[in-house]
């Protein structure tokens, strides 16, 4: 893989220069109290205090209300606007944790599996993403045991590695990537050579996710198993809405008099009314089969049906659950038990 | 073995009980809510300061509901929840039995709501000095700077709903905000469908909020939005002289009328 050096000054004014060309730039933020990602209009607005930010980098691809088409009724007429796929914006993304840059992976095979979902593949063809190595982690990461690293490259269309200096490493992954630094080639200089393995976060990895896989299935009709695993959640959907892979979603309309939109928003198997079906059945009544489905669908029906793994490791839905249902304890209940 | 532990352990092995709901230590040290089925598994049971999470939320979860050899170990937060819950007829005398703490550390064991009641009645109730002080500094702020303030704050909310189901007040079935037929309330999370949820929520609650703030500490957003339900707590209190969580056969504000109430706000 191609490796160049890119100055602190120099990531600096690729930002600034980024910004100043029009791009939507998207970075981790403090807002308030927590970290997100966040638009800027100015590199001084990013930080890189973090393990990794409240939410994920999926925002970007697929934001948390998406507004499908508008719609207007007058004197018995019905007229439709469609979406407006002008008005997706050129952005860059910058700062993703290569856990959440792989997570776009998981996700694309959910919005491509039979049709294609244009409205997010075309937000993500028109993004380029910047990953940052993580040089440190807390108890909640596990991305070793879900077959990433702190230093992964997947995901990225550039990966940056900081190192002590406080330059960065710069890899070229992708030919998108290979664009960028084209299109700002003066800013990238020669690589230095610099160790990147010895300036990563060390991740012990705890289990193997295969060892899930290979145990999850038989585990299906194990009721008693599945009420007693979910028995502290209390089915809300911040793991979900938090989740870089997770990609469930609920159409909504709005409507006022005679005009209207209608919307796709997250959705979350966390919450009691999902698939609850029109007739008041619900295949799935109780927390422990919406947690049974939560871990299902990660670990037996996405590696079976699309070939990926549902979970990259990042840990947000551990640190946003207001019961801390550590997801990685979970694997390895299934694992052992 | 510490006295929660051996008393957890006491009461599993005497067949008279077969749960106890407290904490353990979590991620990273946290607390986190735990159920206790086997003797053996006692030792795993902690209560000390980290285990401020109001955890009333389980004695009517539809798992246990009708378990009546179950146990819980209570806080302040949670202690003052059942005394709600009890008032609005959603727990039952005599389902459960509440392992509380003295001043001093010593457990004390309390098997009726009356009993509840008048251990509640030695907590404070009021909010502490941090809340009080978040709470005077939005008092103060002029109409716009409030606005402001909150427009920013659902501005952030995601509406994953993790402060009304860690609420132990917020036990409706079916939510305003997903009745549909008619739609009341806007579900996509923008700021206006945000207020507008937060604004009825908040109104739902009122005279019911015990102010244990555990809706706030569950946003991952990290919204301060105890504050909406500790203002109409405390309105609640001004106006109609009614703190939610002190009195087992309750009339909270918005519930009951009495001929005495000066309602001069509706003019
Ligand atoms: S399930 Fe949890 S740990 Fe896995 S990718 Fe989603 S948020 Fe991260
Ligand atoms: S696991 Fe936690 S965050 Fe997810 S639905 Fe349950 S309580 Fe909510
Ligand atoms: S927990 Fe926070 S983000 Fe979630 S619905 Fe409540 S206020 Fe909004
Ligand atoms: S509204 Fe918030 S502060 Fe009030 S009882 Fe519910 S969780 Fe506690």
């Amino acid at each position: 893989m191609e490796r160049k050096l890119l100055t602190k000054d120099s990531y600096r004014s690729l930002i600034t220069k980024l910004i100043g060309q029009n791009y939507q730039v998207v970075a981790p933020v403090k807002k308030d109290t927590m970290i997100d990602f966040l638009k800027i209009s100015s590199f001084d607005e990013i930080t890189e205090d973090y393990i990794v930010t409240v939410s994920s980098a999926k925002t970007v691809a697929f934001p948390r209300n998406e507004k499908l088409f508008d719609y207007e009724k007058q004197n018995k007429k019905l007229t439709q606007q469609d979406y407006d796929f002008d008005s997706i914006p050129q952005s860059v993304l910058i700062g993703v944790r290569p856990c959440d840059a792989f997570g776009f992976h998981s996700l694309s095979s959910i919005f491509c599996w039979d049709s294609i979902d244009k409205i997010y593949t075309t937000r993500l063809e028109r993004t380029t993403i910047i990953g940052l190595s993580c040089n440190k982690s807390d108890d909640y990461c596990f991305c070793t045991s879900t077959k990433g690293s702190p230093g992964s490259t997947a995901g990225s269309d550039i990966l940056l590695t900081k190192m002590t200096d406080g330059n960065y490493i710069v890899e070229i992954v992708t030919e998108k990537g290979a664009k960028l630094v084209a299109d700002f080639s003066d800013l990238f200089t020669a690589d230095g050579g610099v160790d990147k393995e010895s300036l990563l976060a060390k991740v012990a990895a705890n289990f193997n996710v295969d060892d899930v896989l290979a145990k999850i299935n038989s585990k299906f009709e194990d009721e008693a198993f599945w009420t007693e695993q979910a028995m502290r959640c209390i089915g809300c959907g911040a793991c979900a809405y938090v989740c870089p892979t997770c990609a469930c979603f609920d159409i909504q309309d709005e409507s006022h008099g005679g005009k209207g939109h209608r919307v796709r928003c997250w959705e979350s198997c966390g919450l009691s009314l999902f698939t609850l079906h029109t007739s008041g059945h619900n295949p799935r009544e109780n927390q422990g089969q919406r947690w049974r489905q939560r871990l299902m669908h990660k670990f037996s029906y996405m590696p079976d049906r699309l070939n990926t793994i549902g979970c990259v490791g990042c840990g947000r839905c551990s640190r946003a659950c207001p019961v801390d249902m550590n997801i990685a304890e979970h694997c390895m209940s299934i694992i052992e038990n | 073995m510490n006295n929660l532990q051996q008393k957890a352990q006491q009461l599993l092995e005497s067949g008279n009980y077969g749960l106890i709901v407290g904490y353990e230590k979590g991620t990273s040290g946290k607390a986190r809510p735990v159920f206790i089925r086997k003797a053996e598994h006692a030792s795993k049971l902690i209560f000390d300061e980290s285990c401020d999470q109001n955890i009333a939320v389980y004695l009517y979860r539809q798992e246990i509901k009708h378990d009546k050899k179950k146990v819980i170990v209570a806080n302040h937060h949670t202690l003052k929840s059942i005394v709600e819950l009890a008032a609005e007829n959603q727990v039952f005398d005599g389902d459960f039995m509440v392992l509380a703490f003295a001043g001093n550390g010593d457990i004390i064991e309390l098997n009726t709501f009356e009993e509840i009641e008048k251990h509640v009645a030695t907590l404070y109730h009021g909010l502490t000095e941090a809340e009080a002080a978040m709470m005077k500094k939005i008092e103060d702020m002029s109409l716009e700077d409030r606005w402001a303030f909150w427009e920013n704050e659902f501005s952030k909310c995601i509406k994953c709903y993790a402060c009304r189901a860690s609420c132990p007040m917020c036990y409706c079935p079916t939510c305003t905000v997903e009745i549909n037929q008619p739609q009341w309330i806007s579900v996509p999370s923008h700021t206006l469908g945000n207020l507008e949820w937060h604004v009825m929520r908040a109104m739902h609650l009122a005279g019911r909020c015990v102010t244990c703030g555990q809706c706030g500490k569950a946003c991952p957003l990290e919204l301060p939005i105890q504050l909406l339900t500790y203002k109409v707590a405390l309105d609640s209190k001004q106006f109609f002289d009614s703190v939610a969580g002190t009195s087992i056969c309750a009339d909270n504000a918005l519930a009951i009328f009495k001929p005495e109430d000066h309602e001069n706000f509706i003019r």
